[in-house]
């Protein structure tokens, strides 16, 4: 057993940076690379890429990643743990063997699959119980529970795993663990459960690992990404931020930290905004491994960019799992057009109002956005300043993506037959995936370990 | 004097739920933002944004408040109409709220 173990963060999400992986991979010291790429609606969009090609669904980026990485973490013995994955880790996982044989690297990959219930919904449909009090989930399944895409508007269902596959994984011989849905934390977790041999009911040490596992699991966001304000929290070098890495200790105490030479800034500030982060009850931050307590947690500013943190508790594990499901949320139809100078505002409202007129019969919730005044915090804190330009944003939802059309049509209309000086019109059509959340019984879901 | 002077925030997103953080820059001014940054408070500035109901929870070991407001993303990020469906930049509006020093 190990009393230390140094696991790093190189990505926060499917679209994050590529060379911060790559720093820590090369520069790190680490043990083990998380990539954590898998947001909440990401496994529904990846679940549609399989529908379309059963020899894709796993993560986008993942070619490239692996391409930079795999002789790094080849060369100084780093395993890599990421849900890459994604709605098809087995053949996320060959990609990775092929990519290795190509390179001419001998490497075992083990894949942790079990997350889609996409055939168990059905018989389940009974045992499910709401999450958020979403009684439209419930109906979502009970009336469509098949997946079947002609037949139902359901794409995907995937429960959020805990640590069980990816500590059976790391038993084995594997340099590489790819998984689909597992709980963003746990991929942290199993390696230091692993490492420091801790009893997976001990759950203070689980809820104070969970603790460090949330802090990392946004990479660059605990190391001054999505903190600097020019003004009040100014930080350095954001075009080369460093992700962070931990130092972990058996008593699941940690040092957040970064590599030398990197941009950004690892402070209590950073850290704070990080710990509270989609935080919806501090005392109970429900992973499938742990009800963690943050309000427990205690940090210390020790050194230049290093972060102590220790205290983090917890209680029993849920008894649920939480299941994401994606369906067919229709076609958005959105609409934009500027307007600059003398009376730009007042120009900008005359063009909301027409289209509105024009449009308001057919899309009772059509939404008027002004932006540059009160389309991003949805009002201006009557603060009412005149804004030398605005653009206008009309949005609505349709059944089709047709009718979804017909808004950025009707705004680039508005250049012979609205207000003066209206340019720059541009028109989408988006295909919205939805994401409703349930929960199951978490016996139901079994994990399962394939070594390639 | 607007909260922006003497805290930070940062906004996540659970479903429809909005959840800003509010640490102040400065570990004393914590008792302070406790007294001056009541639910009702917040709950009055954010009613254009906010729907639901408003939970803060205390956090006195790392001198941070976290404010969880429910019904507030207009519905939740796949289906909402806003452009920023997540309320990511949502910690900004609550440091626009004034408070008397």
């Amino acid at each position: 057993m190990k009393n230390q173990i140094r696991i790093g963060c190189g990505a926060g999400f499917s679209g994050d940076r590529l060379e911060p992986a790559m720093i820590l991979a090369e520069q790190g010291n680490l043990d083990y690379l998380v990539l954590e790429c898998l947001a909440e609606r990401t496994i529904a969009l990846a679940q549609k890429r399989k529908l379309a090609d059963p020899a894709k669904g796993y993560d986008p980026l993942l070619e490239r990643r692996i391409e930079g990485l795999l002789p790094l973490l080849v060369k100084n013995n780093v395993r890599l743990i990421t849900n890459m994955g994604a709605a098809n880790p087995m053949e996320g996982a060959k990609k990775i063997i092929e990519i290795a044989n190509k390179q001419g690297i001998l490497i075992k990959v083990a894949a942790v699959i079990g997350d889609e219930l996409s055939d168990e919904l059905k018989e389940m449909s009974d045992e499910i119980s709401k999450f958020n009090n979403e009684d439209f989930a419930i109906n979502l399944i009970k009336n469509h529970s098949s997946l079947n895409p002609l037949f139902s508007p359901l794409i995907s269902a995937n429960a959020y795993m805990g640590v069980e596959g990816i500590l059976e994984a790391l038993q084995s011989e594997a340099n590489i663990i790819i998984t689909g849905r597992v709980a963003d934390p746990s991929l942290f977790l199993a390696p230091m459960i692993h490492e420091f041999g801790w009893a997976t009911d001990d759950y203070n040490l689980l809820g104070q690992g969970t603790v460090v596992g949330h802090l990392l699991e946004c990479a660059g966001q605990v190391t001054g990404g999505y903190f600097a304000d020019p003004i009040t929290k100014p930080v350095t070098n954001m075009d080369t931020l460093g992700h962070p890495f931990a130092d972990i200790f058996s008593d699941g105490s940690a040092i957040i930290s970064k590599v030398e030479g990197t941009g950004g800034v690892v402070n209590l500030a950073t850290v704070k905004e990080q710990l509270l982060y989609e935080v919806v009850n501090p005392f109970a931050y429900l992973t499938p491994d742990v009800s963690a307590n943050f309000t427990t947690v205690h940090l210390e500013q020790i050194a230049e960019n290093q972060v102590k943190v220790w205290g983090g508790t917890g209680h029993e594990k849920p008894s649920t799992l939480k299941v994401s499901v994606g369906f067919q949320a229709g076609f958005l139809g959105e609409g934009e057009i500027s307007y600059a100078g003398q009376n730009a505002l007042a120009r900008a409202r005359l063009a909301g109002d027409t289209l509105e007129k024009r449009l308001k019969a057919d899309f009772p919730d059509l939404r008027t956005d002004y932006v540059g005044v009160s389309a991003i915090h949805r009002t201006d804190f009557a603060h009412q300043i005149e804004p030398y330009e605005v653009r206008l944003r009309v949005a609505a939802n349709a059944d089709t993506a047709q009718k979804a059309a017909l808004i950025g049509e009707e705004v680039e209309a508005l250049y012979t037959n609205g207000p003066a000086g209206g340019g720059g019109a541009r028109k989408y059509v988006t295909e919205l995936v939805g994401i409703v959340s349930v929960l199951v019984d978490r016996n139901k879901v079994i994990p399962e370990v394939i070594i390639f | 004097m607007k909260l922006y002077h003497i805290a930070h925030s940062r906004a996540g997103d659970k479903g429809n739920i909005s959840t800003l953080s509010l640490i102040p820059y400065d570990a004393k001014d914590y008792e302070f933002l406790c007294q001056k940054v009541t639910v009702e408070r917040v709950k009055e500035h954010l009613k254009e944004i906010v729907f639901g109901e408003i939970i803060r929870y205390e956090m006195p070991h790392i001198s941070s408040l976290l404010f969880v407001c429910q019904d507030a993303l207009l519905t939740g990020v796949t289906t909402s109409l806003a452009i920023d469906t997540h309320g990511k930049a949502l910690s900004y509006a609550l440091l626009e709220m004034e408070i008397e020093p």
